[in-house]
């Protein structure tokens, strides 16, 4: 049972450096998104928003599709990167790192927005009268304070890129050792004879990377509300 | 010198005031309610004027006709909040820092153990917000606006969380704090006993209007702030 393929591995591997660069690249973008929408009232806002929910929403082989068109080889965007930045996305490990950034967005985006929210204006104000500029402000006192939630988002949008099927398929496909993920291989084993001993196998896995994640971001809030509050 | 002369609209409330003061304090006078905090927000420029001029040492902080705005954090006016306010993740030896650190000043460790002596927090350094007592805390407050260097104090009511005992506590640092400092302060509060010990001249301000200017013999006058 616990005898792990060489195939395996490398699903398990490449899950893990698809959802940990997907993951590190799209939380800054992230942190501006909650920011923008916590703090700032400009027109569009709710179009903004909507347009970050909407993978939430929408079928999984739609956004796939729809990153296709856009990051393809022949995508408007696709097209460009690939000439001018030789970045490609289709069928390579990056554009599940892609997929996997989108679809993972608004679970990223919505705690930290929640904990910048929550961050007290007074303070900010504080740090204003005291000589800092509203980028410096942000630095030391709005994103420290709000750290549990970047960590949380952070966490989230990690288990959700661990898990993500659906777009990452109809984008990038399922190919052995460049874009097949635990999800993609448990769809390729269950569909094989003799598959089910494997599958079970990934299935244990991935549940464990996802209550390890769980337990982390747990942790990682209880020590920073700790800190929040001044003990 | 402070020069003002504002007018704001905060919903169905006027605030329209005018005043020049000289004073090593001048004391904001008048009941809750009367626009005293309004008008230090404005003169931190963490609020606008409708209209109107805010002139502090002979630079224009705000002038409407010319469209001077400078934001707050380039007035170099310090700001100690009735609720202190304290950075919750920085011990307090860092939020004294956050001024310095914040305009760039050079360390001046001399200055700092001025005010850490004056304001007697130097045991408290190594500690949180959270492990400090409100009386405590505003002396730490007092310290960090202190150390930005600042060419105006403001304090907003800094006793007016405090119980009386703490506020007996907390009076002589600040009489100390306008004998020693050397920074000229604008001191707002409703408590006539505060303001005798304290100010040296006194803006009574009533629903919004100044209605009475002058050395601490105003607030004797029959009208009454409440």
């Amino acid at each position: 049972m616990f005898d792990i393929s060489p195939t395996e591995w490398t699903a398990i591997a490449l899950s893990l450096r698809v959802a940990t660069v997907a993951t590190l690249i799209a939380t800054p973008f992230g942190i501006a998104v909650a920011w923008l929408l916590a703090r700032r009232d400009f027109r569009g806002r709710s179009v903004v928003d909507a347009l970050i929910h909407l993978p939430l929403v929408l079928p999984p082989v739609v956004t796939g599709y729809l990153l296709l068109l856009t990051f393809g080889r022949r995508g408007l965007v696709g097209a460009w990167l690939a000439d001018h930045l030789g970045i490609v996305f289709a069928f390579r490990w990056t554009g599940a790192a892609l997929a996997c950034g989108v679809m993972s967005f608004p679970l990223l985006v919505r705690p930290i927005r929640l904990s910048i929210e929550a961050v007290d204006r007074r303070l900010e104000q504080a740090a204003d009268t005291l000589g800092a500029a509203p980028w410096r402000v942000f630095l030391t006192i709005t994103l420290p304070l709000a750290l549990p939630g970047v960590l949380a988002g952070m966490v989230l949008g990690f288990a959700k890129a661990i898990g993500e099927f659906g777009a990452t398929i109809t984008f990038v496909s399922n190919i052995p050792g460049e874009t097949q993920t635990i999800s993609s291989a448990i769809y390729s084993l269950i569909q094989t004879p003799d598959g089910d001993t494997a599958a079970l196998r990934l299935v244990v896995i991935s549940i464990v990377i996802a209550m390890s994640a769980l337990i982390a971001s747990e942790w990682f809030a209880r020590r920073a509300t700790k800190r929040l509050h001044g003990n | 010198m402070l020069r003002v002369d504002v007018t704001k609209q905060l919903g169905e409330f006027t605030l329209q005031a005018s005043f020049t003061s000289e004073g090593r304090v001048t004391g904001l006078f008048g009941a809750s309610g009367a626009g005293k905090t309004s008008l230090i927000n404005m003169i931190a420029g963490l609020l606008r004027p409708d209209r109107g001029s805010i002139i502090v040492d002979g630079e224009t902080l705000d002038d409407t006709a010319a469209r001077v705005h400078i934001p707050a954090h380039r007035r170099r006016i310090g700001y100690v909040f009735q609720d202190a306010r304290l950075f919750p993740h920085l011990d307090v030896r860092q939020n004294l820092d956050y001024g310095r650190r914040m305009n760039r000043l050079a360390n001046d460790p001399a200055q700092h153990a001025r005010v850490t002596d004056l304001l007697d927090i130097g045991r408290l350094l190594d500690r949180r917000p959270g492990q400090l007592s409100g009386g405590e805390r505003q002396r730490v407050a007092l310290g960090r606006a202190l150390l930005s260097k600042p060419r105006l104090l403001l304090l907003d009511e800094p006793l007016g969380s405090l119980d009386e005992s703490r506020k007996v506590e907390i009076l002589p640092y600040l009489v100390r704090l306008r004998d020693e400092a050397n920074v000229p302060m604008v001191y707002v509060s409703h408590d006539a006993a505060e303001m005798r010990q304290l100010a040296t001249q006194i803006v009574m301000l009533r629903h919004g209007q100044v209605t009475a200017f002058g050395g601490v013999k105003v607030m004797s006058a029959p009208v009454s702030p409440a």
